[in-house]
């Protein structure tokens, strides 16, 4: 399913995106995971391709990164596990990759490959609008939708045009910085929904340094269409037994979609 | 005493970045959408300034004061003896004299620029990364002398075989923060540099070292460190009345290779060569030869040739020269390299250790082991030549910090 219609059919209900880096601590655990999230109310999923260089990233996903390249997983590895995954999920898998390993696959290849494994999604942290055209149509072609980001940094006149090109969802990044967990959220992040809506009718999804459920909740009552929550997810999951982090992650994914149903 | 402007006169021909910071296909910003903003305001406020008197009047006044330029065109009797043929044949070899700039490297002229750039932006806070340490010292060297506060990444690598900038950099009231990602090199510092600046970016400047990131870093980078090839060519034209034949320099990111090009490049009779490092050898892997053994790619938001597995990872690079221990290069030396315009080879870290040594012993100059890379190509490249061509190498920086490293290496 692609991630707009995905979005279209939850109607009014507040969707809850957990992300997880791919092959930390292995693929087979990875895949479980996806089940499990899809199972306890992930409405959609993030899955983070491995990149030896992530400057978007804080130190949880950084370290889960370098985790995962040292055992060796590769983008084909993410690939094939994605296309063995997604048919039984109802969460629509958005991918969320760096953007060289795309310029060295080669821009048409990677997306027919991303198409083909059955991810709809994708999130290229550092590919800003200027850039993201050389992605944005070979993407749409291949029925992948490219979500940009906007920044609690940018200007109404560039969000009015991010929000124009944003395919899927828009991005809400709620922090001035990298992913990982905050005490707090911004309030400047109502502020910036408030503003978004008036341009867009497109869903708005809010993530970087949420990590409670409490968090997430608030930013649903700001007017969030999504909350993604990344690096609790990734911290909950690295644990020496990959059984225990995987009930870790079932039960804290239970936890915020319980929150987030709550009124 | 004359002041050199900026804006460049002979180059007119040749006109990169384009409005979109591009260098043909090389360049661009590839950066968290956090840092967008910060990027145009870094550049609205250089095209003002750049243009105006007083700015220009406040960075030439301490250029001359402060760094000590113009930096001395330097003819090298004995080295250029060394490599004279049986034929006669065998360059005249000169060095621009960066090594006797204040804080012994080119890199104060950047530095000391991008911070009168920042006090105009009213940021007070100044981040930078570092590799061997001399662009680290550069901007602690300017934080200082303004009273900025001043962090500076450095990979734990870096710190231990360049001790000595370390405690420098702190004896100036600069934070040096060790970064153990990676191989604890300079494409670690500069990633961890990104992140804070991508934190901290409404009251933060990052004043990126070299020719690399994204635009307009690498414009202008390569503008304040113009101040090289502009001396250069009024240097060469007292001395014997015309351009000069050669320019050599070393090459990891590129900005004294750039400062002493860019001059120059609308010129065609003058060639222009980079030397990078080739580690233990370009066939062991280990290596830093980006332009001679990389494929085009992104990092630290350029578009550039880069040293990168088949899976678009990027790979950890070696080099005894902590300064030129990256994976990346400067987009517009990809340009001159794809142009045809500028030439590039590599040499070995043993290759620079006997040149480190030969400088050493022949002229009383001890050069900076990044320098000595260029120096070391002379071995092949002088053979080559027919006549005597007048040939200026970038002497970069100078050797001091390197001592304990050659120590080690040479047992």
């Amino acid at each position: 399913m692609r991630v707009s219609e995905r979005f279209a059919s939850l109607g009014s209900r507040c969707a809850l995106i957990p992300f997880i880096t791919a092959g930390d601590p292995d693929l087979e655990t990875t895949a479980q995971a996806l089940y499990r999230l899809d199972q306890q109310g992930a409405d959609l999923i993030e899955l983070g391709v491995p990149y030896s260089d992530p400057l978007a990233d804080g130190p949880v996903i950084q370290a889960a990164a370098t985790r995962a390249l040292g055992r060796g997983v590769t983008l084909d590895a993410v690939l094939e596990l994605v296309q063995t995954v997604s048919p039984h999920l109802q969460a629509p898998i958005i991918l969320f990759t760096y953007y060289n390993p795309i310029l060295n696959r080669g821009i048409p290849q990677f997306l027919r490959q991303v198409a083909q494994a059955g991810a709809t999604g994708l999130v290229v942290p550092d590919l800003p609008l200027e850039e993201a055209e050389s992605l944005l149509r070979p993407a749409a072609d291949q029925g992948v939708e490219l979500t940009l980001l906007v920044a609690p940094t940018s200007p109404a006149e560039r969000i009015q045009r991010i929000v124009a090109q944003s395919q899927g969802f828009v991005y809400l990044v709620s922090v001035t910085g990298v992913t990982g967990a905050r005490t707090q959220v911004a309030g400047r992040v109502a502020d910036l929904l408030h503003q978004m809506r008036q341009m867009t009718t497109k869903p708005i999804g809010v993530g970087f340094g949420i990590s409670q459920p409490e968090q997430a909740r608030q930013v649903r009552d700001w007017g969030a269409d999504a909350v993604i929550v990344g690096s609790a997810f990734v911290q909950r999951l690295h644990q020496p037994e990959p059984a225990a982090g995987l009930q870790s992650i079932t039960d804290f994914c239970a936890d915020l979609r319980h929150t987030l149903d709550q009124p | 005493m004359t002041t050199t402007p900026l804006a460049p006169g002979s180059t007119s021909a040749y006109a990169a970045p384009d409005a979109l910071g591009r260098f043909g296909v090389f360049g661009g910003k590839y950066v968290p959408e956090t840092l967008m903003p910060a990027l145009a305001e870094l550049e609205a406020a250089y095209q003002r300034y750049r243009q105006e008197e007083g700015f220009q009047q406040e960075l030439q006044g301490l250029l001359r004061d402060y760094v000590g330029r113009p930096s001395p065109l330097y003819f090298a009797e004995r080295l250029t003896a060394h490599y004279r043929q049986p034929s006669g044949a065998g360059p005249e070899i000169y060095l621009k004299r960066e090594d006797l700039n204040h804080t012994g490297a080119h890199k104060i002229n950047n530095a000391l620029g991008q911070v009168l750039l920042a006090l105009r932006m009213g940021k007070r806070r100044i981040i930078a990364e570092t590799g061997a340490g001399q662009h680290g010292v550069a901007t602690a060297t300017v934080c200082a002398r303004f009273g900025l506060d001043c962090v500076i990444y450095m990979g734990v690598h870096d710190m231990e075989r360049q001790a000595l900038n370390v405690f420098r950099m702190r004896l100036m009231g600069a934070e040096v923060r060790g970064v153990a990602a990676g191989t604890g090199t300079l494409k670690d510092a500069t990633s961890e540099a990104i992140r804070d600046w991508v934190t901290n970016v409404e009251t933060t400047h990052y004043i990126l070292g070299s020719v690399a990131g994204p635009h307009p870093y690498p414009m202008i980078v390569r503008d304040f460190q113009a101040i090289i090839g502009q001396e250069t060519r009024r240097q060469c034209q007292e001395k014997w009345g015309g351009l000069p034949d050669i320019l050599l320099a070393c090459v990891g990111g590129g900005s004294n290779a750039m400062g002493l090009f860019y001059e120059f490049v609308a010129e065609p009779t003058v060639r222009l060569i980079g030397v990078e490092a080739a580690g233990e050898g370009v066939s062991t892997g280990k290596h830093a030869a980006t332009l001679t053994q990389g494929r085009i790619g992104v990092l630290h938001g350029a578009m550039s040739y880069l040293l990168q597995d088949s899976q678009g990872q990027v790979v950890e690079p070696h080099s005894i020269s902590a300064g030129l221990d990256y994976p990346g290069v400067g987009p517009e030396h990809s340009y001159l390299k794809d142009l045809g315009r500028a030439e590039y080879y590599s040499v070995t870290d043993g290759e620079a250790l006997a040149a480190f040594e030969r400088v050493s012993r022949l002229e009383g100059i001890i050069p900076a082991l990044e320098t000595a890379h260029a120096f070391a190509l002379l071995e092949s490249l002088s053979q080559q030549l027919v006549g005597n061509p007048r040939l200026v190498i970038n002497c970069s920086g100078r050797g001091d910090k390197d001592v304990q490293t050659v120590m080690r290496a040479l047992g």
